[in-house]
This record gives C-alpha cells, structure tokens and sequence, in this order.
C-alpha cells in the first residue's frame, strides 16, 4: 500500500510527532508498503495528497489539527482513508470539556471538575466565580488546558491562591481551562488497537520523581512501566471495564489510549482518552504492545488492517 | 509482570547526567524555530553579513596551500600563529596576551566545559551572575557544583551581595561573569564595580573568569577595562570569534596563567586531542588581512546596532505598562522584566501559536527564579520582523494583563 505518514504540524507537540512519525514510516517500510513521512508545516496538505495520491493516510499529528478532527474533516472531504478515529469523534475526544460529559453521561468514571472559559473570564466576569470553583472540587486540583496534550500546561495545585496563575497557564495552551478534583493514585494507561479494538496489557506508570510531567514522558529513563500493571486482578478489571467504556462513549476506532486513575480502595478514574497516542520510543502504547508480545511492526500493521476491516 | 525499562541503560548513568532531560520549553522551539514564526529566542549571530566570495577565497587559499597542514592532527594548544592573531584580538580592548598563556579552544563553550574540569569537584561552590548565561551554567552542571547566584542590576554583578555571602562564610571556588552586554541581560559592568570585584576576589584568593564574547560589538560609548586587564594574575579570560567572524568554525580560546594553560591542553588533549586545524588555519588567515575583518565588524556593528534600536523602539511602542527592559549598549540581547505575576514560561505557549518566541527567564537562573522574565535576541531578525515579533509579543501580554484583572475579580 502507498502510505502518507502525517507528522510533525505546529503545535507544541511536533517533536514528539516526528519522533513518532519516523518510527512508523520505517516500520512500514518493512511491512512492504510504500511509505513517506508528510509535515504539513513543511507542504501544502492538500497539494502533496493530490499529488501522491496515497492509499491511505497515517495520522501521527498530534494536538490541535491532528487529533481535533481537523485533519480527519479533510481527508474525509478528498476521499482518503486514515487510520484511527473519525473525525466528529476526534473533535469531541480532543475537547475535554466536551469529552468529560460524555463519559459522566455514559456512566464511566471521571473526577469531579469545572469549566472556567478563557472568554467569560474576559467578557462575563467568570474570575469572581474562582472562588466557586475551589469550594466545588476542593484543593489540591489539577489545571489542565481543554484541548492539549503531552502535559502541557498542567499544574497542581494546592492553594487556593495559586490558582489564578494555574489557570493563565492553562489558558495559554487553549480558550478553556478544566480545573479537576485531583484523584492520588496509580496512573495506568490502557491502550487498544485493532477493528474491533483489542485491549493491550495495562501499563502502570511510576515517574521517578512522582510528577508524570512532560520530562518524565519524554526522557528515557526518566519514568518507570509495570505492563501488565501491579494490580489486583478486581481492581485491573474494574479499570478495562472503565477504560472501554470510555472509548465505547467516545467512538474511538482503530487505535486509542485511555489515561486512568486508580484512586484509593481501587476505584478508577478516567482522565482522558487519546486518539492519537504517542508512538516514540517512550511511549506507552507501544509498551502496551510489547507487553502483549506485539511488535512495533505488528502493531503497525494491527492498525492498518484495523482501517480495512471498518464496516 | 514485567519492568519495562524504556532506557535499559538508566542504572548505569553517572549522576551528573540526571539533570539532562527533555523539556516543553526544548519542544516549543522545535515550533519556534518555523520560519512563520519570529523567533527573538535564539542568539545567532547575523552570518548573512559575512563577504562569502571572500571566505570562499580564504578557503581555497588555506587549502591548496596549507592543505597538508589543514587535513592533519594539530597541537592540543593551537597553532603559534593563530594565537598570536588572537593576541592582537584581545588587545583591541586593552588586554596584554603573550601567545604562550592562550590555549585555543572549540569555541568558549569548550573552554568552559575545560574550566569545570579543571576546577570543580562535585558539591564545590561557583559564584555566577544572577541570571547567568545558560550555557555556562549547563557546562559547569556537569562537574555538579552547587551554585551562588549573585543578583545584578544595571551596573553589573552587586559585588556587595558576593562580599556578604564571603562573609557568611561561603567560599565559591571561582566566579564567573559576561561583563559586557551580558547574556542574557545585555548590561554591562560599571568600572567601579570591575575594581571592586576585583579587589574582593584578589583578597579572597578567588579566581575570576571572565567571559568576553561580545565585547567588541560595542555600539556606542567607551569600553571599560577587562578584569584581566585590571588583575592579569588572577582573572582567566575567555574569548571567541564566533560573534566577530563565525560561530560555524568553533574557535575560543582561554587565556589563564602558565600553571592554569597546561592544565587546559592536557584538559583539552583528553577531550578532543586538538581542535580543527581547517578552521583554525581559516581563522587566523580571515583575521591576517586588518582591512578585511575591520570592515566585517563594522558592518556587523552597524547591522546589530539597527536591530537593538528596532528592538528598544518597538518595546517601547508595544510593551504594556508594568514592562520594564534594559538598553544595551552593545551585544545581543535585552532583557525584560514582566509583572511579578505573569509566568514567561507558561506563556511562552500561546506566545509561539501568535508566532513569536523568546527565551523564558527560568533558564538563566539555576534556582527555578526568573519567571517573569524573559530574554529577546535582536541579532537575527531583520528590524521588520523585529518589530512585527515584538508587536505580536505586546499584544499577548496586554492580552494576559485584561485576564489577570479578570481573575482578580
């Protein structure tokens, strides 16, 4: 097959992309196909689609544009395959606001939060109802930017008057900040692949200096994996059950990530769900895999497949 | 169940190497650096101005009659020759250089990762600049110090704060300091303030290293005398041509005592064995011709001096009120003091997404300090895109300006 790998863009996340988008391009250079690495930041998308009219496109973007449904919308409009997720379910993944009810709505568990929206800060008057928001989800919270990925602009906080900056920061990275109850716990990933998707072992995740942060992430080394993860097998299948439910509500196709919490008394938590997941050398889906007994090549080659056997 | 260790190595690095992870601020520049965006972050000197048919010429000469010379090892101090043409470097800004007490080095950086060698034992104290120049602080990290960071102001390094923590009872083992147009903040060090360094450091058996990369891109006014100038005995200078020539070819040189010298060639030597023998036979052939590298200096002058004053002009045209920056005389860079509420580095996000970027001030501290700060560079940029970055820069910050009131309610 004549494969287009999409890496790269220009969101903060475009080192990672490359990074992923490389390996994938050889890896499908050794599954025979014809394959080449496309950076939209670099080409005119839609010239060089034209132009080389690939079989299919590799989505390795990741951040706004790649995983928003804006790059899927696109393809869908020149009649080119893609793998992973469609594009309406893209959008509603990659918005936490947005993703968040659904998965309160599906039943699937995920910690308490409130929207503060850059624009009713600015317009409305929203920084008065702070306040609110501490006494609602309580301290220490997260901050996390609606629609970005990798950790960026994350924070932690503890005081109540720290929060104002947490929240500039959030904002930096996107319109809207999610501020969420923080759950202490293990952190596992649970990865799936395939058509139908298949759950991979769960990857517990213990950054050695406790913050999975964007260094930890991304430094070999720097975190360690347990696949499958050190729990009890009630507690791991209470967390697959979560974890599919997740993706069940988002639509997730192909391939998918679902980033979960084990709080207290193993009860879980889910965080959020990627459509796109990293795929360095660092990453956690092929970990995931590796766990499985699945290779990187095989993986690959699992979520090609996985674009064919679509209904 | 299985550890999977994504680095099968990480038990078997050395502790200094700990602190070399991967960072947002590294994964933003990869954007940063697209050519749709301005980026006032990075230091390049302005290479565009170099006469490139007359480097051809140069390298051609070096070639086809030194060929032999130039393909081959060196010695681990540098050619006599280069040396001497280095010596006559330093003496435009007063320092007396015998050829001998000069080791050449690939680029200063290396003399700095030479210095740390030589000097520094783990958890042994070095006095900087508070900020100091990142790179330093990065070549010095390896040998693992502890840090003194010592505040600056307008006139330079506060020698009174150094002279209170000697007092204290700390003993830096050397101190390290860019006293003219210092990067990142661009200031430059008051004569008094030389002296009384100086003198302190002289009382103190300290040694200084004084790093001189931007001296001679003097835009105006009279340069002050080099430390080394004022203590030859004590002061370890270090210099490069990275920003009157090229930084492509790497040469840097130390000039230190003869007792200090041989320690950094045999430094050197265990390192690299001798730097590039083609760049340094380059250098010392561009700098033979007086006409020719006078004039590739007061082009480069008058180009970064252009830029300086676009930057000042725009800064001052665009920057909310609460702003506050330095005017550098000279050198690469200015230095901006935001609201102590704004967060440079969480910033920076939205900063490169309007297509402008800077270096956010944390970088240049070694103890998480400088966050509302930040480091702009007007040396690459033409004078329109620097004030197209710093406009795109103003507008985001009068942006944040309306949230934070809007957060405070």
């Amino acid at each position: 097959m004549r494969i287009a790998v999409i890496a790269g863009g220009r969101t903060p996340e475009r080192d990672v992309s490359l990074r992923g988008g490389h390996r994938v391009t050889s890896s499908l250079a050794k599954l025979g196909h014809d394959a080449w690495l496309v950076d939209p930041a670099d080409v005119k998308l839609v010239e060089e689609l034209r132009q080389h009219s690939p079989d299919l496109c590799w989505l390795a973007l990741h951040g706004k544009e790649g995983e928003d449904g804006t790059v899927q919308r696109l393809l869908d409009l020149l009649g080119i395959l893609y793998t992973g997720t469609a594009a309406l379910d893209s959008e509603l993944t990659f918005d936490k606001v947005l993703a968040k009810d659904v998965l309160r709505r599906a039943g699937v568990p995920t910690p308490d939060w409130v929207v503060i929206e850059g624009w009713a800060l600015r317009d409305l008057g929203a920084g008065g109802a702070l306040s609110t928001a501490v006494e609602r989800i309580g301290l220490p919270c997260i901050v996390k930017p609606s629609r970005s990925g990798s950790a960026l602009g994350v924070s932690s906080v503890e005081r109540e008057g720290d929060l104002a900056g947490a929240v500039m920061g959030a904002l930096s990275f996107s319109g809207a900040a999610i501020i969420e109850r923080k759950v202490i716990g293990t952190e596992v990933a649970a990865s799936f692949i395939g058509e139908p998707l298949e759950a991979l072992p769960l990857v517990e995740i213990v950054p050695k200096d406790g913050v999975y942060d964007y260094g930890a992430r991304y430094t070999a080394g720097a975190t360690e994996y347990y696949a499958p993860a050190r729990l009890d097998p009630s507690v791991a299948e209470a967390v697959r059950t979560a974890a599919h439910g997740a993706i069940e509500a988002l639509g997730t196709r192909g391939v998918g990530r679902v980033d979960v919490l084990v709080g207290p008394g193993g009860s879980p938590s889910v965080l959020e769900v990627n459509v796109s997941p990293g795929v360095t050398e660092t990453s956690l889906l092929p970990i995931a895999a590796q766990a499985a007994g699945v290779s990187f090549d095989q993986m690959c080659d699992c979520i090609i497949r996985a674009v064919g056997a679509r209904d | 169940m299985t550890e999977f260790s994504i680095d099968r190595f990480v038990d078997r690095y050395a502790s200094r190497a700990a602190g070399m992870t991967a960072s947002e601020v590294r994964a933003l520049f990869a954007v940063a650096s697209r050519p749709e965006v301005v980026s006032l972050a990075g230091g390049m000197p302005y290479v565009q101005a170099l006469p490139s048919s007359e480097i051809v010429a140069v390298a051609h000469d070096v070639l086809t009659e030194m060929g032999d010379v130039a393909l081959q090892y060196g010695g681990g101090q540098g050619t006599p020759e280069l040396r001497e043409r280095l010596a006559m470097l330093m003496a435009e800004e007063g320092v007396v250089a015998d050829p001998e007490d000069l080791v050449v080095t690939t680029g200063a950086q290396q003399a700095l990762d030479l210095i740390g060698k030589i000097f520094i034992n783990p958890g042994d104290l070095v006095a900087v600049e508070a900020p100091a120049y990142v790179g330093a602080l990065t070549a010095f990290g390896a040998y693992e110090p502890r840090f003194l960071p010592i505040e600056l102001d307008d006139d330079g390094m506060i020698v009174d704060e150094l002279d209170r923590a000697l007092v204290r009872g700390e003993r830096p083992k050397f101190v390290y300091t860019v006293p003219n147009f210092g990067n990142p903040t661009g200031v430059t060090m008051s004569y008094d303030r030389r002296r009384q360094l100086v003198a302190l450091c002289r009382e103190a058996s300290i040694p200084i290293i004084e790093d001189n990369p931007y001296g001679l891109l003097r835009f105006e006014g009279e340069a002050e005398q080099c430390l080394r100038t004022l203590d030859p005995e004590n002061v370890i200078y270090l210099g490069t041509v990275s920003k009157t020539f090229s930084p492509g070819v790497r040469v840097g040189w130390a000039l230190a005592e003869p007792s200090v010298v041989q320690r950094l060639i045999l430094a050197k030597e265990a390192a690299d064995l001798c730097g590039s023998s083609l760049n340094m036979l380059l250098t010392q052939r561009w700098f033979s011709d007086e006409k020719r590298w006078r004039g590739t200096l007061a082009n480069l002058v008058d180009t970064y001096r252009s830029r300086r004053d676009a930057m000042l002009d725009a800064l001052e045209e665009h920057l909310p009120e609460g702003a506050m920056w330095t005017s550098p005389s000279g050198g690469f860079y200015v230095w901006v003091t935001l609201p102590e509420w704004l967060d440079a580095k969480a910033l920076l996000a939205a900063a490169v997404e309007r297509r402008v970027a800077y270096v956010p001030g944390t970088a240049f501290y070694p103890d998480g300090r400088g966050r509302n700060k930040l480091r702009l560079a007007f040396c690459y940029p033409t004078e329109e895109r620097i004030r197209e970055g710093v406009s795109r820069l103003g507008a985001l910050l009068r942006e944040e300006q309306q949230l934070y009131g809007s957060l405070r309610g």
